[in-house]
């Protein structure tokens, strides 16, 4: 077969993956916009200025009954500490709620809403995640329930109890934070990092970069290989002159360009809201993510290369998709994971991309810095290809 | 001449179902062959192995004389197919999805437009597949297998599900290919007429074998002295046994629909007689019909079922 036939083949296979993906708006909404409106939501939740909301339950120790009428004197009294402070305010809403207003410049203001209970109550509500901790009022002084290792607990703990009356406060449960308030005055040591490559955000947008050409690759890939499979039409065109590489090489130039549409918006936007910027070498950035879209495209032809079972086919690309998108550091660090697991963690590919892509935005990280990833990212993907090739089931 | 296509002694089983056991056929250039055969009779499998797209566990096929193996390339190139239910991209265009097949044998836009001008479907170049009727995609299967102006053209059922009218625009497709062209055509059928229609022969397998073949003359010849009466009975219906015990001649009795049929030799003799038999019983005819046999009933002569069952 010439070189022409070649050409024009191949560019008539990759036109009809790209009118199959663009005429599906559906396709275009959940693959493009979606990743950008989901970091434009996370971006703005997790950068806003204005007072974090700490729900918190309320009760006087002997109280049992569901909403006992507050005394408003007894309340001025225990946050008589705060209400000395300037700027903080308390508030009595009605006959079972009030809040607490605490300023602060630096660490932003904070506002606690208190509302009473009984003990059962506030522990449903506890449970179900409406508050996270119960200040209890007793006679000998003030007991703070909550779990020691939630961390929004520990911090509204932390504000909180400084502020509140009483000889001493302690953790019901497990015992494990000291008997004695924290240091009351907690701003002289702390510093607040708003610099551009520090914020969640700048964590953020490159984890979601990544996580989007893996969804990209393993679900437009498996959809177009499975879906053609089970129509026949996979066994239909393989029994043509059509060169079988060719086919799929072909979705997967339909399927890099469309991530490298979505990358570029991803991040215009990021910049536009959020002045993201890119701190490391753009060549770099190209490499390790063009290497993690070969990745990626390997997997997915690995993957379904032999189903034409829709059901299985998500199945399978559940199973490997769900625990990187946990494991590799998207939405959080992994560092917070059993140590054990970080050496097995560091080498998923998703993990790879993220951390290579988010060492080009943040730390200024070049082609030296992420080239062993990139290297490795790109030899997973042609081995999982020729593998996936190996086993493919034309018809 | 050597035969366009020759399959000697094929097998092939899935499990514990032989679906084609021990077919031996032969198709030379120009010749139209149906293979008419009930669902399940093996006929996709033939087919497909004809086509490459199965292997035969044992047996030999050849295509102008050539084998699949080490030929994918000469064969893929002088074979035209359909298979049984194909669907197309869904949000491609008629003229797309030719263009796309085209560019697989290195054919034009110019051939396009000939193939859809061949199977009618000029107005619909730029409907999406997905909104065809039934009708249309499978013209759009036959353009094509036409595309690349096959030597050898291999249609699974296609008009399977199509309603009379359809069914009558693919034929005439392909009934202008059999006078203006060279080309040999394999065609799977369960519809008789289809069969009788298109085809020089006609191969009835069941259960993966050939239980007779030949032209429709020959294959009719051996018994053309018979006919068939057919008839049904206004209810209440007499019982099975009594119709078949009392009834002069032998009778395949349907009793839930009242429906009979008799294979009578002598024609002329015989109907009075059987005529007396209703009369003498009381019985009410609701309709009668007499005709020469078909390859259906030859089929029910053989199998003791229909082939559409
Ligand atoms: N891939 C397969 N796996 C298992 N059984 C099959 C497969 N293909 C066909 N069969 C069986 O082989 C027999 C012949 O099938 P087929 O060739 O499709 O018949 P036809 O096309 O005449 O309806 C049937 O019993 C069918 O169930
Ligand atoms: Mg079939």
């Amino acid at each position: 077969m010439n070189r022409h036939l070649h050409i024009k083949q191949f560019l008539h296979l990759t036109l009809a993956h790209l009118k199959e993906v663009m005429r599906q708006p559906a396709v275009l909404f959940w693959g493009i916009i979606f990743p950008i409106l989901l970091s434009i939501g996370l971006g703005m939740a997790f950068t806003r200025e204005g007072a974090t909301i700490h729900n918190i339950g309320f009760m006087y120790g002997d109280d049992n009954d569901d909403g006992k009428a507050l005394k408003p004197s007894a309340i001025e009294t225990l946050f008589q500490k705060a209400a000395a402070t300037q700027g903080h305010e308390l508030t009595i809403l009605d006959e079972t709620a009030f809040t607490l207003a605490v300023k602060d410049d630096r660490l932003g203001d904070t506002i606690f809403l208190f509302e009473t209970g009984s003990w059962d109550k506030s522990i449903m509500r506890l449970k179900q995640g409406q508050i996270n901790l119960i200040m209890e009022v007793t006679d000998t002084g003030t007991v703070y329930h909550f779990d020691p290792l939630n961390p929004e607990a520990r911090i509204a703990w932390h504000t909180l109890s400084p502020l509140a009356a009483g000889k001493y406060a302690t953790v019901s449960r497990n015992g494990t934070i000291p008997e004695t308030a924290p240091d009351s005055n907690p701003k002289s040591t702390v510093s607040p990092l708003a610099l551009p490559g520090t914020r969640y955000i700048d964590f953020l947008i490159p984890g979601l970069i990544s996580m989007t050409v893996m969804m990209s690759c393993m679900w437009g890939i498996s959809y177009g290989m499975i879906d053609k499979r089970s129509k026949k039409l996979l066994r239909r065109m393989v029994a043509t002159p059509m060169v079988k590489s060719h086919f799929l090489a072909a979705l997967m130039l339909v399927r890099i360009f469309i991530n490298i549409i979505e990358s570029v918006l991803l991040v215009f936007f990021a910049w536009l809201i959020f002045d993201v910027a890119i701190q490391g070498r753009m060549e770099a950035l190209v490499t390790i993510f063009l290497a993690g879209n070969i990745a990626f495209c390997g997997i997915a032809v690995f993957v379904s290369s032999r189903t034409a079972n829709t059901e299985v086919g998500n199945g399978m690309i559940n199973a490997v998709v769900m625990p990187m998108t946990l494991l590799s550091g998207v939405f959080f660090s992994y560092h917070n994971f059993p140590e054990w697991s970080i050496p097995v963690i560091e080498k998923l590919p998703l993990t790879l991309l993220v951390d290579g892509i988010r060492s080009v935005f943040t730390e200024g990280a070049g082609l030296v810095e992420t080239a062993p990833a990139s290297i490795l990212l790109f030899l997973i993907g042609v081995v999982f290809f020729i593998a996936g090739l190996k086993i493919f089931k034309w018809h | 001449m050597t035969p366009v296509i020759e399959v000697k002694n094929v097998y092939k089983s899935f499990h514990s179902v032989k679906a084609v056991n021990g077919i031996d056929m032969t198709v030379y250039k120009g010749q139209f062959t149906a293979l008419l055969g009930p669902n399940g009779a093996g006929k996709t499998t033939l087919v497909e192995m004809i086509e490459g797209i199965q292997k035969p566990d044992s047996g030999e096929i050849r295509i102008m004389g050539l084998s699949w193996e080490g030929n994918e390339n000469v064969l893929h190139r002088a074979i035209g197919l359909s298979l049984q239910e194909t669907r197309f991209i869904d949000r491609l265009t008629v003229w797309e999805t030719l263009r796309l097949f085209a560019s697989f044998f290195d054919l034009g836009k110019q051939r396009v437009w000939e193939i859809m001008e061949i199977v009618n479907l000029k107005e619909k170049a730029d409907a999406y597949t997905v909104h065809l009727s039934g009708g249309q995609r499978q013209r759009l299967a036959l353009g094509i297998a036409l595309i690349n102006r096959p030597k050898v053209l291999l249609l699974d059922e296609p008009t399977t599900g199509l309603d009379p009218n359809a069914r009558r625009d693919i034929w005439s497709i392909l009934l202008d290919l059999k006078y203006h062209s060279n080309t040999s055509l394999v065609l799977t059928t369960h519809y008789m007429e289809e069969a009788e229609q298109l085809c020089d022969t006609i191969m009835i397998i069941d259960k993966g074998l050939v239980l007779k073949a030949g032209t429709m003359d020959q294959l009719l010849s051996e018994d053309s002295s018979e006919k068939i009466i057919a008839f049904s009975l206004e209810p209440p219906h007499p019982s099975r046994e009594s119709i078949k015990n009392e009834c002069p001649f032998p009778v395949r009795w349907d009793g839930k629909n009242g429906q009979g049929t008799i294979l009578l030799s002598n024609l002329e003799g015989q109907l009075p007689q059987f005529l007396d038999f209703i009369n003498s019983r009381d019985l009410k005819l609701k309709n009668m019909e007499c005709r020469r046999k078909t390859l259906d009933d030859l089929f029910t002569a053989m199998t003791g079922r229909r082939l559409d069952e």
